[in-house]
């Protein structure tokens, strides 16, 4: 393929450029300083409230080592359904590929199917079909609501990783196949031993971004009842009596724990994607 | 009409695949207006997402630097934040705070209602992203391009409106594509709020006639029909938009 070149050199439009890291950044004295403040102005919001109750950092201290860990268990079922969610989708990406144009068709429609469905919706569809055990023989395989809900987060996941899969295998250059094939690699041999390992890089990013989604969508579990940290912030907030004033700190609490855990991977993966000069 | 209705019940009589919303009047409006809810909340989040992250990424372009600074944390709270906390801080956290009227038997009535608090609190998650996606686009814009429709006499604003959005907006509609349909799924989250949108509906449904499986198939088709329009619609606009021999 030959590539037209411009009459003059001035740029028409410029390719799109990997994102910047952003010009702010948070440091560790920002963090104190938010802490200060928030300490500072508890007293204020204390008196406000009356001396019998507790004030609202009292609550949110009294009450931070189960709220944490809720958000424990978030991270569990976001580790895990990423573990899930990524093997059987690094498959379904590599089936997507397969030279069986059937095979290759129906990935396709399997991995549009789940990446076109809301998350909550398919949460909804594995909390409520997938049986809550499993007889194999005469062993009962007891399948409680959380490991339900990994699959269910693992089902978007998959397909999202299939496609990262398969984008980053088209993206690398034909004459790697090419060459493969002269020093006569076979096509599996090819993919897993030349292709894949140059995919990875590739792939990092964007898989990374996909873990922090993972972990923001965890919340969504509260809404099927299981206990973890959206629950339990409704809970500590009927424990305290149903205080209206507590429900903005508590929820903010709770953004707060996701911010801290988040945002330093939304970084790791721009300075990554800045490095390996790919676009996501 | 009639057919349909007399063929579902038949399919549910012979098979047992009870689609309650084909021939059932009650569960049909509720489905119907569950869905019309969702098509709803998405159009109005997708207008008002699109106007924040014009606004947005023009002020990340602001020479105050405190401006440009506050448009960053926006955008970095609303990216690394769950929505479905954002949506709950916003309703039962902010709706607290805001005066509400009380009615005469004395019951509270909120200043902004639970569909209203989803829509803020979903245009304002889909915003924080189509700002970031919005400023690559203004990225690629040439320098150049922006000092010769300065030279033309363009002001700021004149010169963002006429020559680097246009321009832009071509360069980001793929990823614009991306967050609108992320946006339109994420409506689901309003649910949780009870909003009554096709989710919602749809639980309703299947707590009465008892057919959960049926009603979550026609429920996943319903979205992968939703997305797909959306989809339709982006790619006639992105054709339409196309100018020969500009961009790729």
């Amino acid at each position: 393929m030959t590539e037209i070149k411009p009459m003059t050199d001035l740029p028409v439009l410029l390719p799109v450029r990997p994102p910047s890291v952003p010009a702010l950044r948070f440091r560790a004295w920002h963090g104190l300083a938010l802490v200060a403040a928030v300490l500072l102005f508890a007293p204020a919001a204390g008196a406000q409230t009356g001396s019998e109750e507790l004030s609202i950092v009292g609550v949110i201290i009294k009450w931070m080592p189960l709220l944490l860990t809720g958000f424990g268990f978030n991270l569990l079922i976001s580790v895990l359904s990423m573990a899930l969610g990524t093997i059987v989708g690094l498959g379904l990406g590599l089936l997507q590929l397969s030279e069986f144009h059937w095979l290759s068709r129906c990935a396709w429609v399997l991995t549009q199917f789940f990446r076109n469905a809301p998350w909550l919706v398919l949460l909804f569809f594995a909390m409520y079909l997938i049986p809550y055990q499993f007889r194999i023989g005469d062993v009962t395989v007891p399948f409680p609501d959380w490991v339900k809900a990994v699959i269910g987060f693992a089902l978007p996941v998959m397909a999202n990783v299939a496609e990262i899969v398969r984008g980053a295998v088209q993206s690398i250059s034909s004459g790697q196949w090419e060459a493969a094939d002269s020093l006569a690699f076979t096509r599996r041999q090819t993919m897993w031993m030349i292709i894949l390992p140059q995919c990875v890089k590739r792939m990092l990013p964007p898989w990374m971004n996909l873990y922090s989604l993972v972990t923001m969508a965890t919340v969504l579990a509260s809404v099927v009842g299981i206990n973890e940290m959206l629950t339990l912030t409704a809970q500590v907030h009927n424990a305290e009596g149903g205080r209206t004033d507590l429900l903005a700190p508590l929820y903010a609490f709770a953004l707060l724990c996701f911010f801290i855990y988040c945002y330093p991977i939304n970084l790791w993966t721009v300075r990554l994607e800045r490095r390996f000069n790919v676009k996501s | 009409m009639q057919e349909i209705a007399a063929w579902f019940r038949s399919l549910y009589e012979t098979t047992g695949l009870n689609f309650t919303i084909f021939y059932d009047p009650y569960d049909a409006t509720q489905f119907a207006r569950g869905v019309g809810m969702t098509i709803y909340l998405s159009v109005v989040s997708i207008l008002i997402s699109l106007v924040v992250g014009v606004i947005g990424a023009w002020l990340q372009s602001s020479r105050i630097g405190i401006v440009r600074g506050l448009v960053e944390i926006f955008v970095v709270i609303f990216r690394n934040t769950p929505p479905l906390v954002q949506i709950f801080f916003f309703y039962f956290g902010m709706g607290e705070l805001l005066p509400a009227t009380y009615n005469d038997i004395g019951l509270r009535e909120p200043l902004l209602s639970n569909v209203q608090w989803a829509i803020i609190s979903l245009s304002l998650f889909a915003g924080a992203f189509n700002i970031e996606i919005f400023r690559s686009g203004i990225e690629a814009v040439p320098q150049t391009t922006v000092e010769a429709a300065e030279a033309l006499g363009y002001t700021r604003l004149g010169a963002y409106r006429h020559v680097v959005l246009p321009l832009a907006l071509r360069v980001c509609l793929p990823a614009l594509n991306n967050n609108l349909v992320n946006l339109l799924k994420t409506t689901t989250l309003a649910y949780a709020i009870a909003v009554p949108e096709a989710l919602y509906a749809v639980t309703q449904i299947w707590a009465e006639s008892q057919n959960v499986t049926e009603m979550m198939c026609v429920l996943l088709a319903t979205f992968v029909l939703l997305v797909g329009v959306l989809v339709w619609v982006m790619h006639r606009w992105e054709r339409s938009l196309r100018i020969p021999g500009f961009g790729q």
